[in-house]
């Protein structure tokens, strides 16, 4: 019973720390937009700190580090998938710049 | 037909319950209902005539406002977690604590929210106003329909269903670490929301 407790005392901590890296992210997120980049900087930072804190929540928060292996395949299968989904608005851009392409 | 039973034993095949394997497979689901809405996010704004997309977000949104949405969602992700760590603790005083304040944190989330839709409306912003606004309301709309259902089976837990502790405490341990499972996927959604909408 002790040993569970000790488990669950280290967890609190990882969960503290994480939440003091989420807020800074958070703000330093909030900060690199006030120096308004050129878009795709921009953009490629944004979304770089914001996966980095998805994958802080993901990984502690959900517990994703310590889960087995058929969670892992589930979550595979769907990121294949998001990607797909994704790639909807590139194969419409390959559309909307083809006939261009010919002349 | 026999009903999947509900049981927090691990599986000998998988080594999980069937509690965690169903909440995953809905979160999958989640996350391809949101990559559709993300992906249609891309597709409006790469394909808006020049000038038609906002340079920046602020310029219809409150950056502040939002900024201080994410850090209540960021706490109530914390107090989450604590309620389920205080039961594995056996403390259910704690459990209470905190899960009252992410219950609390979802409602005041929802108020700041109610205060930004309102301000849109009053400087006449719909979301038949352009293609920006139509997909800022769809899915922040949709991601605070998701506040709500989490919050309403949080607040089960909280008050009727908490009577489940002194019956079976592994299953009500589950259903509150299932529960937080969800709210953290709507954290975690909301934490690519504040970004691509309001930031850039």
């Amino acid at each position: 019973m002790s040993g569970a407790h000790t488990d669950v005392d280290k967890h609190v901590r990882t969960y503290i720390t994480v939440f003091v890296v989420l807020m800074a992210l958070t703000l330093i997120t909030v900060a690199i937009s006030y120096l308004h980049l050129p878009l795709g900087p921009a953009v490629a930072l944004a979304l770089f700190v914001a996966i980095v804190k998805g994958t802080l929540v993901a990984c502690f928060f959900m517990h994703l580090v310590s889960e087995r292996k058929l969670i892992y395949w589930v979550l595979g299968f769907t990121v294949v998938f998001f990607f797909f989904c994704l790639l909807g608005p590139w194969l419409s851009e390959i559309n909307e710049i083809g006939p261009h392409l010919r002349n | 037909m026999d009903a999947i039973p509900y049981t927090v034993e691990p599986r000998p095949d998988t080594g999980l319950n069937n509690v965690k394997i169903g909440i995953w497979l809905f979160l999958a689901s989640e996350v391809m209902l949101f990559g559709a809405l993300f992906a249609s996010y891309i597709l409006l704004r790469v394909g808006a005539p020049p000038g038609t997309w906002p340079v920046h977000g602020a310029e219809y949104l409150s950056v502040p406002l939002a900024t201080l949405n994410t850090a209540i969602l960021i706490s109530s992700s914390v107090t989450m977690v604590m309620s389920w760590a205080s039961l594995m603790r056996r403390d259910f005083g704690k459990y209470r604590l905190y899960m009252g304040l992410t219950v609390l944190a979802g409602f005041v989330f929802l108020v700041v929210k109610y205060f930004e839709y309102t301000a849109k409306f009053h400087h006449d912003w719909f979301p038949s106003t352009n293609n920006f606004l139509a997909i800022y309301f769809t899915m922040t709309g949709l991601h605070a329909l998701h506040v709500i259902g989490g919050m309403a089976v949080n607040a089960y837990l909280l008050a009727p269903g908490s009577k489940m502790w002194r019956t079976a405490p592994e299953q009500f341990t589950n259903r509150v670490e299932t529960a937080g499972l969800f709210w953290h996927f709507v954290d975690l959604v909301w934490i690519f929301l504040f970004p691509i909408l309001y930031l850039l």
